[in-house]
């Protein structure tokens, strides 16, 4: 009992991780621009493919990592430069529709250029499983995690103890007001597009060695990392990270206890519920619009 | 409403009446139908997304109820087609009603994520419930018949749809210049304002989301019978999408914005066909092109340029 609990558990944190990751790049852009960026899981299936097209390439496993988060953040630059700046303060409809665009383009390209297999990566340390009481866990599972941590901690100290971080904090409260203390809100738009491509990308290159890997991954995925956004009340970094690990972990939960064939249903009957009862998120403070 | 507000209308009714004399072959007729489908149901998405300014990521889901409700109910229990279409339509309105009425109440953008989520659901029920729906392979869809007549030729199945869309069309012009019209006008201007002056916000949003989601469901019905099979991807997000894109790309709170996005759209994918492999980047491509530049849409952008009302 314990351990096939323990089981789901860790397969949900660690896809929730993902997730989680998703969720931030969500939060990042839609803080900035309050822009919901639809091509967010583009950028989890590009961090996944590259990487695995650098390592086949005959790149050591680091240096190919580094490129597969460096080529989707300038992705991220160009798709904010070329797309997204020059409709500033267009209708929330034509952003989606942007987005949405872009994320067709972007999974176009890799479909011609890769093809349509499934791919994998080798796992970082091996593949030997650990067992605890029972329930065994992957070391790339600790990976994940591990990763994840430090990428929140690194955030964290970035947003609270930074010049810059404090910059993108207080666009996203108040742009005009940012605009009017002398913060280069563009760049802040510019920054929060690269860093969302990042962190989706290292959330795909971690997880493809347990999840695999192809092109149309980034739909689901990317859908997923909305639902935890929006679970963790839209806007709230803190609320992201948790809504990704509970949104993963509900939905392993799901599938090994009640349906298995129902497992993709689980994030969108959650955040169905969550708007009928708690329209803030689970994390989302109170709020006042202006008139 | 103004003298020549049908001008529009009988210019389409016009072109509905020759086109089928002038099409070279099936294959055409086939796109026209499929093209007047689409529009019947953009008409109606178009009065939620440019009239009440609220956006459904999930429309697909509601097409495909109509659908499967027209291939099941016939197929396993034996109703009339007719029946089936409209049961499908009850439960279309009865489950879109019940989801937007608590998400109304709310702020922002939150029917885009509560209808994205919805779609997905209904598309995963319809793969998973095999011994129902056919599963992934989809089932066929008996024909269609009244009367004892059944409804097999492409050629009737033109002049149905046809007069479906003139009716579709000339509805649409009445329904804005009516009183719910401008209420809907108004709380898209500004929620607050038409408040102020009386209008229930909440109650003519929900009014408006299930008439379009009821549309869908009927036209999904109405796709199921010409094709006279479904698969689950009549209800997938990546159709959702094509609908809000026909909108979009019309334009907005334009009721041959949407005709002419309907068009463009469906005759989009058999254009690009010829690119091999490439017509996911270049539908993409599209999408963000027209947005950049005309991100009101084209008729209402064209129209502005040569100096035209709607």
């Amino acid at each position: 009992m314990l351990a096939q609990f323990l089981q789901f558990l860790f397969s949900g944190v660690t896809v929730g991780a993902t997730y989680a990751l998703a969720a931030l790049g969500f939060t990042l852009i839609y803080n900035a621009s309050n822009v919901i960026n639809f091509a967010q899981g583009e950028f989890i299936m590009l961090g996944g493919m590259l990487a695995v097209y650098f390592t086949q390439a005959g790149l050591p496993l680091p240096v190919a990592l580094v490129l597969a988060i460096l080529i989707p953040a300038i992705v991220g630059i160009l798709v904010e430069k070329l797309a997204i700046e020059p409709v500033k303060g267009a209708e929330t409809v034509t952003l989606i529709i942007i987005t949405i665009g872009t994320s067709l383009v972007l999974r176009g390209l890799v479909q011609v250029w890769l093809g349509k297999g499934t791919h994998s990566l080798p796992a970082f340390s091996g593949d030997e499983p650990i067992q605890i009481l029972g329930a065994t866990l992957l070391p790339q599972s600790l990976w994940v995690l591990g990763v994840t941590a430090l990428v929140v901690v690194a955030l964290w100290y970035f947003f609270n103890r930074t010049l810059q971080g404090k910059a993108m904090l207080a666009t996203s409260f108040n742009r005009v007001a940012a605009e009017l203390v002398g913060i280069n809100t563009s760049w802040v738009l510019f920054m929060s597009f690269a860093m969302s491509a990042a962190l989706g990308a290292l959330g795909g290159i971690l997880v493809t060695p347990i999840t695999l890997t192809s092109y149309d991954v980034g739909i689901m995925l990317g859908l997923k990392g909305f639902v935890a956004a929006v679970v963790g009340g839209l806007g709230n970094g803190l609320g992201a990270v948790l809504g990704g690990l509970l949104v993963g972990i509900l939905e392993a939960m799901g599938a090994g206890y009640i349906s298995s064939s129902y497992k993709d249903a689980i994030p969108f009957v959650l955040i169905l519920l969550i708007l009928f009862f708690m329209p803030r998120g689970l994390f989302g403070g109170k709020s006042t619009d202006r008139v | 409403m103004k003298k020549n507000a049908y001008f529009g209308l009988y210019i389409v009714m016009a072109i509905l009446l020759v086109l089928p004399f002038v099409l070279p072959n099936s294959f055409y007729l086939d796109l026209a139908i499929r093209m007047a489908i689409n529009a019947i149901i953009v008409l109606g998405l178009n009065l939620l997304i440019g009239f009440a300014g609220q956006i459904s990521l999930g429309h697909a889901g509601f097409l495909g109820i109509g659908a499967y409700a027209s291939a099941v109910l016939p197929t396993h229990f034996g109703w009339h087609p007719l029946l089936a279409m409209v049961a499908g339509a009850v439960v279309t309105g009865l489950l879109a009603g019940l989801v937007a009425r608590p998400i109304f109440k709310l702020k922002g953008h939150y029917l885009a994520m509560a209808t994205l989520g919805l779609g997905i659901i209904i598309n995963i029920a319809l793969r998973n419930e095999a011994a129902w729906t056919g599963g992934p392979d989809g089932m066929p869809v008996p024909a269609m018949g009244l009367f004892g007549f059944e409804l097999t030729s492409d050629k009737y199945w033109y002049w149905v749809i046809a007069l479906l869309l003139s009716v579709s069309v000339w509805a649409s012009l009445n329904l804005i210049d009516s009183p719910f019209g401008r209420a809907l006008r108004a709380l898209h201007g500004s929620e607050v304002a038409s408040q102020v002056v009386g209008v229930d916000v909440v109650r003519y949003k929900v009014a408006i989301f299930v008439l379009s989601a009821v549309f869908a469901s009927l036209m999904g019905s109405v796709t199921a019978h010409y094709v006279g099979f479904v698969t689950p991807n009549l209800a997938d997000f990546f159709h959702s999408i094509e609908l809000v894109t026909m909108v979009v790309i019309g334009g907005m709170a334009s009721v041959y914005g949407s005709l002419v996005g309907a068009v463009l759209l469906t005759a989009l994918p058999q254009a690009l066909a010829t690119f091999e492999g490439w017509e996911t980047v270049a539908f993409g491509a599209i999408l963000m092109v027209c947005m950049i530049f005309m991100p009101k849409g084209l008729v209402p952008t064209l129209a502005a340029k040569f100096g035209k009302g709607d």
